[in-house]
């Protein structure tokens, strides 16, 4: 499947990855030979096999309803870019 | 052109687990902000998701109570969208494998016609975060919007109805039956007003007859029964008059703004998302053993249908008093207590349907906060029935009780000395002071016609109870009166 | 410090361990010395990001006081150096990414809590790939690493500078972490022993993700002995991660020295094919021939859908990536641009700004490929694709006890010979298909090719660790490739 500058621009646009034109062209040529790469999967015959999403066919294992976690407020908000009052600032969202 | 308006709902459901989903921090309401986001909840590098027991067991519950199929195997998907309340970029949730499979649900409408509404899946999922936009400016002081993530992670059960929904009032009554659901299973506390239920409406309508739906607009967040009346009532009259005006509807997302009761459209120059689902790396697929299931539902509760059914048909109330009792847990189990400690279903009933919810209602009071206990009102209702006192002092009882007068009708009936006199010499006493008072209304009621002395016995009636101050027996003042005005006739 | 060099020379963590217990040294004398390369070398090879002089330092203190209570392990004040891909509560952890230039870890991964526990030493972290996506090291935000046995050549990726670091004697050990061969590719690059344990045998919590389903946290280090030591440490179940398994623990050291007689090896033809360097490949025979004196049996097996293990792995692993990356937006962590118009901008560009050329190009194609109307045909594919992988070893398990080939096509590539992608991830032909089917393998020194050292790859079933292990001692016992130092390493220290 050969790719075009606009799936790559929509790409950038759902992943919210800012993009120049310059840029989009270069990964219009890597990505589209990194999808014939990966074309070569179409010429496998996949009737009837399940898709395997995890290595091992292991269940999930459930967690008691317990509190186990305190407040850290302060330590995780260290590493934030911008905050008040506790609070993630972000540029005002219009609802 | 006749219309038929076609309506299914998403009701996202919080459950009542103490930790959230994914993580060990605490989904209690109202702390400090981000003080409950744990490094999971925040979506800190490295962090993995571990799923909590409990929200399983609820959402198997949930499912059990709608006759659903549980699901053997689900498996949780990640929902991939930016946005600022949402800190992994993505929402864990249940898209193409839920834990609940289709099942559905009577609801009565009040004409005491019921009516059964697909449930077409129900799935778990965590729940974002907050944005707060009140007053936040960064250095350069422009306004910001604040992120409190206390409540990301919080889990959800969204359920999902079929279109079955032909009205209105038939989606509020589903609403209702929905929370009367989760409330009597203990998996959510209901409370809309802090969101513990959020309800997507999706309405369409079609020219009646016609079997395909037409486009469908989604109401986003429509959080009060009434207001689903309403953003229903609107969008259906935006959508008629826009296809006979020659337009078409557009499928689109629209959000109910209750203060001007309509609908608007939440368009942005954003073009569609695409949500990318792909099974979550992270989480194994929950598999759930038939001894389970067969475990949660022995220990189901008794659910309204089954109430509802119950005290209509073995206690004999009526068919709306059954069904309104029966819609709220916490109404039954009061209406219940105070049926068992005064022994009389249709008084408790009476009384519970009556006294009590214009009381709650006038304080907006939910009925567990009541003033007046279960056992206080059966011990009244029981006072009236072994003739202590009457129906009209016990509603003064009733409302020093509210006032909290007293501990127990006994008590009250005893200081406001209310006991009914029920001696037939007393009673004799003052019937003869008051015909001794009284000689021109003897002499009309002696002239009178006979079919009419009984209306002008009225006022004999009164000016005894009047002289008892309210504390004679009114049948007996009635019958003795009749006898000793008739034997001067 | 250097004096006391020759007592525990060569630097295994055995020897460094025999030293400790027999008080020959002291765990601050150990990791002086150990800072003191560091800073004498790694000028020249750029393998740490973070060097935390200061902790480690007080962690030696705190470890020899944990001896002369008598209360050391194994592991007590042995200093090792972790891939930035761990969180490291109060270091920074920057995966190599400008992204996360700025990020000091609340927290500590699981496996860094174990090490600590153990009493070992965190010299500091090791330099990698950019969020552990490249063969090569290169694409670093911190720069290039140099392979210590030819400083044009890269380390490999995208632990490269674990691989670095321990091959030039910086650090005995690290940590290093494997999605599609990053622990086994620059192991083999720089001569030293690398393994990648069966997908959930050691906990992913606090390693930052790359593709979740086939991220796998393991030992790079001299000798198999040590990997034992390490993996006996680090791996067991982890009640923070879903994924991790509930089985026991084995005592890896225990068993290294089971005979190999009997051993039944699979050669799989299609890890001999085309694009193989003959050097690579007559160092793989020669090897197969010492495990045949050692009493083992060889045949030939065949692993049919290997050709398919590149493509597959390049839409899962960039599909779970794009998702896995995604919390990087500017808002709780990590780089945000200035001055950002609206929120799509703050993202756009912080995240635009953050990520390197690689990352970008693996968000843009996982986006791609789950989108709609791509999903079933690539997303969907791929993951069929992959049972077909595993089961091509479940098969292959069935006749034989471990498989054997080489760890990479080719010895170590120059600095800057690989600018296009796709011929970069084929370097990894040899080690996707594992990760895919979340088998464990190891590579081990095999010899040396052009005067840069070659890898020998053992595959063993789920959950076969302690064999492969077993496999690669006895081998290392025959052989002494694993000894072998470069001459930059006997230079700086």
């Amino acid at each position: 499947m050969a790719l075009e500058q606009t799936q790559v621009r929509r790409a950038a646009h759902l992943a919210r990855l800012d993009v120049s034109d310059d840029q989009a062209s270069s990964f219009v040529d890597d990505l589209g030979r990194i999808l014939e790469m990966v074309d070569q999967l179409q010429s496998v015959d996949t009737h009837d096999v399940a898709p395997l999403m995890h290595p091992l066919d292991a269940t999930q294992r459930l967690r008691a309803d317990e509190v186990t976690e305190e407040d850290q407020r302060e330590r995780f908000q260290r590493s934030a870019p911008a905050v008040e009052d506790g609070l993630y600032l972000v540029p005002r969202v219009v609802e | 052109m006749q219309w038929e308006t076609v309506i299914g709902l998403e009701v996202h459901v919080q459950l009542a687990t103490r930790s959230k989903i994914f993580s060990g921090a605490s989904t209690a309401f109202g702390a400090g902000p981000n003080t409950q986001a744990c490094a999971v909840d925040l979506g800190m590098p490295g962090t993995l998701p571990v799923v909590n027991e409990q929200a399983v067991a609820m959402a198997v519950q949930f499912g059990l109570g709608v006759n659903a199929d549980i699901a053997e195997t689900s498996v949780f998907d990640r929902k991939n969208y930016f946005y600022a309340d949402l800190p992994k970029g993505y929402q864990t949730s249940q898209m193409y494998h839920p834990i609940v499979g289709p099942g559905e649900l009577e609801i009565s409408l009040d004409d005491d016609v019921t009516r059964r509404i697909g449930i077409h899946h129900a799935h778990l999922e965590e729940d974002a975060g907050k944005s707060l936009h009140e007053s936040l400016t960064d250095d350069s002081g422009r306004e910001m919007t604040g992120i409190d993530l206390n409540r990301a992670g919080t889990p959800l059960l969204e359920i999902v109805s079929d279109p079955d929904m032909r009205s209105a009032k038939e989606a509020s009554a589903y609403l209702r039956a929905i929370h009367s659901i989760v409330t009597y299973l203990g998996i959510s506390d209901g409370n809309m007003a802090e969101g513990s239920m959020r309800c997507d409406v999706n309405v369409s309508v079609r020219p009646k007859g016609q079997a395909e739906f037409g486009t469908r607009a989604e109401i986003k967040n429509v959080n009060s029964f009434r207001f689903v009346e309403q953003a229903i009532a609107f969008e259906v009259e935006r959508q008629i008059e826009l296809i006979e005006d020659g337009g078409d509807v557009e499928q689109e997302t629209r959000l109910y703004d209750p203060d001007s009761d309509e609908t608007r459209s939440m368009r942005t120059k954003e073009e569609a998302n695409d949500y990318r689902y792909f099974p979550c790396p992270d989480l194994l697929p929950i598999v759930l053993d038939q001894a389970y299931i067969d475990h949660l539902r022995d220990t189901l509760p008794e659910l309204p249908a089954d109430k509802r059914a119950r005290f209509e048909n073995q206690l004999g109330l009526s068919a709306y008093d059954a069904g309104v009792i029966a819609a709220s847990r916490d109404m039954a189990d009061y209406f219940e207590e105070a049926m068992n400690v005064c022994g009389d279903a249709k008084q408790a009933a009476n009384w519970v349907q009556g006294e009590l919810s214009a009381a709650l209602k006038r304080e907006h009071l939910d009925v567990t906060r009541s003033p007046v206990s279960a056992r206080q009102l059966g011990e009244l209702i029981s006072r009236v029935q072994d003739d202590t006192i009457s129906g009209k002092a016990a509603k003064q009882v009733f409302q020093a009780l509210w006032d909290g007068q007293g501990e127990s009708a006994d008590e009250i009936i005893d200081a406001k000395g209310l006991k009914q006199v029920t001696d037939t010499g007393a009673i004799d006493a003052m019937i003869d002071d008051v015909i001794a008072q009284s000689p021109q209304q003897v002499a009309q009621y002696v002239e009178a016609e006979p079919e009419k002395r009984g209306k002008m016995i009225g006022y004999f009636v009164g000016q005894v109870m009047k002289a008892s101050r309210g504390t004679a027996n009114p049948q007996q003042v009635n019958q003795r009166l009749s006898e000793k005005l008739d034997a001067l006739v | 410090m250097s004096d006391h060099t020759a007592d525990y020379a060569p630097e295994t963590v055995t020897s460094l361990a025999a030293a400790l217990q027999r008080g020959d040294a002291s765990s601050r004398e150990l990791t002086t010395d150990y800072l003191k390369r560091i800073e004498r070398a790694d000028s020249t090879l750029n393998s740490f990001i973070s060097v935390t002089a200061e902790q480690a330092l007080a962690a030696a203190d705190a470890a020899d006081q944990t001896r002369a209570e008598g209360n050391a392990g194994y592991l007590t004040g042995i200093p090792l150096a972790l891939k930035d891909i761990f969180c490291t509560r109060g270091v920074r952890t920057s995966c190599g990414s400008k992204m996360l230039d700025n990020f000091t870890a609340p927290y500590s991964a699981t496996v860094v809590e174990k090490l600590n526990a153990a009493g070992s030493v965190s010299l500091g972290k090791t330099n990698m790939d950019e969020f552990a996506m490249g063969s090569s090291n290169e694409s670093s935000y911190y720069g290039a690493v140099k392979n210590p046995w030819d400083l044009t050549a890269v380390p490999g990726g995208s632990s490269g500078g674990s691989a670095a670091a321990v091959a030039a004697g910086l650090a005995p050990a690290s940590l290093g972490t494997d999605t599609g061969g990053s622990i086994r590719q620059p192991a083999a690059f720089c001569g030293i022993t690398g393994l990648k344990p069966t997908y959930g045998r050691v906990s992913r919590y606090g390693i930052i993700a790359y593709a979740s389903s086939l991220d796998q946290a393991g030992p790079m280090a001299r000798t198999a002995e040590d990997c034992a030591h390490l993996l006996g440490n680090v791996a067991g179940h982890d009640l923070r991660d879903s994924t991790s398994m509930a089985r026991c623990v084995p005592d890896y050291a225990a068993e290294l020295d089971a005979p190999l007689a009997g051993l039944k090896i699979g050669l799989p033809r299609e890890y001999f094919g085309d694009g193989l360097d003959p050097a690579v490949e007559s160092a793989v025979r020669e090897a197969v021939k010492v495990y045949e004196s050692l009493g083992a049996t060889v045949r030939d097996v065949s692993l049919p859908h290997t050709r398919y293990a590149t493509p597959a792995y390049y839409v899962i692993a960039p599909a779970e990536a794009s998702s896995n990356l995604s919390r990087f937006d500017g808002v709780r962590f990590g780089h945000r641009c200035d001055n950002p118009d609206d929120l799509v901008d703050l993202y756009k560009r912080s995240r635009a700004e953050g990520f390197g050329e690689e990352v970008k190009r693996r968000i843009l194609i996982g986006t791609h490929t789950l989108s709609e109307g791509f999903f079933d045909a690539y997303y969907i594919k791929a993951q069929k694709i992959r049972r077909l992988i595993r089961q091509d070893f479940l098969d292959a398990f069935d006749d034989v006890d471990v498989l054997m080939g080489p760890t990479t096509p080719t010895p170590a590539f120059d600095l800057g010979a690989q600018s296009d992608p796709v011929s970069m991830y084929l370097q990894d032909i040899y080690t996707i298909a594992i990760n895919l089917a979340g088998i464990p393998a190891i590579s081990v020194p095999a010899g040396m090719a052009g005067g840069r050292p070659t890898g020998l790859q053992i595959l063993g079933p789920h959950f076969a660790e302690a064999r492969l292990l077993n496999v690669a001692h006895q081998f290392q016992q025959a052989t002494d490739w694993h000894q072998q130092r470069p001459a930059f390493a006997k230079e700086m220290i």
